[in-house]
């Protein structure tokens, strides 16, 4: 039974920021972006998130700074794809190269310290429920706000007429164009969204998930959360069981190492993008016309006036 | 031009007494570097006036309606909206002052939904369930059905123009501009579209109605403005003109001399269409219906009409793009070729320019001596034992470029790089320099300056005087009466006969663009008018 209880909660922790900075690249894409630079707006989130908890003693203040860099990450992609009309694979895989870089830079003062990680919930009475209880009532700030986050992105992309703008962007730009709104405006907004998110993210790893800072420790997360948006077919309902999934993908593949299991860990690390391929190759079987993806995805937009 | 003194009264049908004009433009110009795309217009549009908007491609009538909705800023001049100047700042201020677009290339969205396809359309003040109720209202108003939660690309052409008109309808615009709504419908479903827009106009409304169209905007319209190269021409009553009238006021001017080309003996037939019918390949595209032709040596034939009567899928028939199941449809050099590749096709000794010199003529970000092999590669010996002759190629261009003075910064630029004229004379150049025995072009000299036109007409001219079989496709029939011994003309994918360029008048050259047969009677009209 406690061994079920750690698994889930390992889960539970190791799928969060997946789910954060998926669910900020997915309104980014749902515009009609693709900012591959997911990896590179973590890492700098994480270097960040971790100065700001260091400097301050404050988790929160941490947070914060993780979301201002992975916004100021996504600026300089905005300024490039969306300003100058560069190719978008490109602009995405420099932004992670240079993020790395950076976050080597800023990092390197604080390799080895350390500090409190983020409280957990703690409610007398429910808290103490086996199994479930501390699953549901002792987690951290970072996964409540996960849900909450995911739960809001569906409301505003389904329910609200900005969410249907940014899909209508997403779906045919010149027919937005048309019809007058401002696309790049509109784009800039949704890829700053997702660097906010990746730069959260990036933040929850040294604040949350292990108590310091490591250069390179979002470790291709932010690789995994970019299949994760694919494997979606960019809806949030989805997005929330791939993510529990490629979380407990990476959580099985440590226990199997433990429990001697004769699976190689590569295999097992590969899992979430060999889903992704079948996920793709079945979408586009199941759906005869249309597109699931947004038919603008990655295209460059200029408009003529 | 003198005929029509009588048009410049602004209501030729004494229609608008006691009332205002809805909007109006003056000295409307619109400036792309040097190219002037609408040059100091002016149109009135009255209320209850369906008011056409006539012109070749290229004339400038979509750059004046994107200025008139503020989808694009004027370089000067300015609009009056019920009499007072307005600077439109975008699409959204245009609608809530009630004017109303339904665009040519729909402005929709594949992946949603009708309702939020239409909201998306509104200015958002009601609620989504509330515009879903009123979408429900206004569709069955006007007869035009819709179902608000299918997503649009599952739809028809004609369900997806519904989506555009209700949506238009649904700001209860004073005035409602249209541009080329039949291009892409049924005739039951231009039928029905007419029906909707009487019924707009009875309600007191104004419509602005582009077409290229003429009998469909002699039974429409109440007034028509016609457009060539971004200037007004004219102002007419459509009613009391003529298709061939209407034909010529947009082709422009007087025919120039004809320049009969007896000098060439004709030999056998080298590129010969028999009973030519091919289904159209996109939902969009004309069907060919029923194309023969037999076109000898040393001969020129022309093929006139207004874009998209089936044009771009006779030249993709004839150059092997698609392929007719019936070989013996389309003879190259006495071999039935209808079920041959392109490649197998240059080998018999045809040759092919399409009208898109980006894109389909060449490859863009490719050299031109890239290029010259791409078309060259089959028949020309620039591939040795499946290596590229990189000399060779070379000696294409420099050929090419000397022959047919083609002008460009250094030996072998990308494509992309050189001015239309330039790169049209090298397309065209690179194709003659392959001897061929047909040659199959398509708007040979569409948007290049009269010096490099005048080249490739040359060219073309001398082409056949050494023997080959030329097909030249053209919406300038200026063009076509210089260069080509008879001319044809295609309408809704059917290929008129052939005239000798002398009898072809422009009178019934434009009755046959227009759709009409050369029937004694209307022959006999057509030269009265």
């Amino acid at each position: 039974m406690e061994l079920v209880e750690a698994i889930i909660l390992a889960v539970l922790a190791a799928s969060t920021p997946l789910l954060i900075a998926a669910t900020g690249e997915l309104v980014t894409e749902r515009s009609g972006v693709l900012n591959l630079g997911v990896e590179g707006m973590m890492i700098v989130g994480a270097a960040c998130g971790f100065a700001g908890a260091w400097l301050t003693g404050s988790i929160f203040i941490g947070a914060l700074f993780g979301i201002v860099a992975g916004t100021l990450m996504s600026l300089v992609f905005a300024l490039m794809a969306l300003g100058l009309a560069v190719n978008q694979v490109a602009t995405g895989l420099a932004l992670t190269i240079l993020g790395v870089g950076l976050s080597g830079l800023i990092g390197a003062g604080f390799v080895g310290e350390r500090i409190n990680p983020a409280v957990h919930l703690y409610i007398p009475g429910l808290t103490d429920i086996p199994l479930i209880g501390r699953v549901l009532f002792g987690e951290d700030a970072f996964v409540y706000f996960s849900v909450a986050l995911v739960i809001g992105v569906w409301w505003f992309l389904y329910r609200t007429r900005p969410g249907l703008i940014l899909r209508a962007c997403g779906d045919n730009h010149v027919s937005a164009h048309a019809l007058g709104y401002p696309v790049l405006r509109i784009r800039t907004f949704a890829v700053m969204f997702g660097g906010a998110c990746a730069g959260l993210a990036g933040a929850y790893l040294p604040l949350a998930y292990t108590p310091f800072f490591i250069p390179g420790m979002t470790a291709g997360r932010g690789w995994i959360a970019l299949a994760l948006v694919v494997f979606s077919s960019w809806r949030p309902g989805r997005l929330v069981i791939g993510a529990y999934l490629f979380g407990a993908v990476t959580i099985l593949q440590l226990h199997a190492q433990g429990w001697g299991v004769g699976i190689p860990s590569q295999f097992m690390s590969a899992l979430p993008y060999l889903a992704t391929v079948i996920v793709l190759v079945l979408l586009s079987r199941a759906r005869t016309g249309g597109s699931t993806a947004p038919a603008a995805l990655g295209t460059v937009f200029v408009p003529d006036r | 031009m003198q005929a029509h003194q009588r048009m410049l009264d602004p209501t030729p049908n004494g229609l608008h007494s006691g009332e205002s004009p809805l909007l109006q433009t003056r000295g409307l110009t619109k400036r792309y570097g040097d190219f002037l795309a609408n040059d100091s217009i002016n149109i009135d549009i009255w209320p209850k006036e369906i008011h056409a908007l006539l012109g070749e491609n290229g004339a400038g009538k979509s750059t004046l309606v994107k200025s008139i909705y503020g989808l694009i800023q004027p370089s000067a001049g300015k609009i009056l909206w019920q009499g007072t100047p307005i600077a439109l700042s975008g699409p959204s201020e245009a609608r809530s002052r009630g004017l109303g677009m339904v665009f040519q290339h729909f402005s929709l969205f594949d992946n949603l939904t009708v309702a939020e396809n239409v909201a998306l359309g509104l200015d958002g003040k009601e609620s989504f369930k509330d515009m879903s109720a009123r979408l429900e209202q206004v569709s069955k108003t006007y007869g035009l059905p819709l179902d608000p939660k299918r997503e649009v690309w599952q739809l028809s052409v004609g369900e997806r123009q519904r989506i555009e008109i209700v949506r238009a309808l649904m700001q209860d615009p004073k005035f409602l501009i249209l541009d080329e709504p039949t291009a892409v419908l049924t005739p039951q479903e231009a039928d029905q579209l007419f029906i909707v827009l009487e019924r707009l106009k009875a309600e007191g409304r104004a419509v602005l109605y582009i077409s290229h169209k003429l009998e469909e905007v002699k039974r429409l319209c109440d007034t028509a403005t016609i457009l060539r190269g971004g200037k007004k021409v004219d102002t007419c009553n459509p009613r009391l003109e003529t298709a061939a009238s209407l034909a010529r006021m947009m082709v422009g001017g007087e025919i120039k001399e004809v320049k009969s080309a007896s000098g060439r003996k004709t030999t056998v037939p080298r590129l010969v269409v028999n009973d030519l019918s091919l289904a159209p390949a996109e939902a969009h595209g004309v069907r060919l219906e029923h194309i023969s032709f037999e076109l000898k040596g040393g001969e020129i034939l022309g093929i006139a009409g207004v874009a998209g009567n089936g044009q771009d899928e006779l030249f993709a028939a004839l150059s092997g793009e698609r392929l007719s199941k019936d070989p013996g449809t389309v003879v190259i050099e006495g071999i039935a070729a209808g079920h041959l590749s392109i490649t197998q096709r240059r080998k018999l000794g045809a040759a092919f320019v399409p009208e898109e010199r980006l894109g389909h003529g060449t490859a863009p970000r490719m050299k031109l001596s890239e290029n010259a092999l791409l078309t060259g590669h089959a028949a020309s010996g620039m591939v040795n034992r499946g290596f590229i002759d990189t000399s060779a190629t070379l000696k294409t261009v420099d050929r090419a470029t000397e022959t047919f003075d083609v002008r460009k910064a250094k030996r072998d630029p990308e494509a992309a790089s050189l001015s239309g004229g330039n790169l049209q004379k090298f397309i065209v150049g690179r194709e003659i320099l392959r001897n061929p025995a047909v040659l199959v072009v398509s708007q040979p000299t569409w948007g290049v300056d009269a010096g490099a036109a005048a080249v490739i007409r040359q060219a073309l001219l001398d082409l056949a005087t050494a023997g080959a079989a030329v097909l030249v496709t053209s919406q300038d029939l200026d063009e076509l009466a210089e260069i080509a011994d008879r001319i044809a003309v295609m309408f809704h994918g059917h290929l008129s006969e052939p005239l000798a360029t002398r009898d072809a008048t422009r009178e019934k050259l434009g009755l046959l663009m227009g759709g009409s047969s050369l029937e004694p009677k209307e022959a006999a009209h057509a030269v009265g008018a």
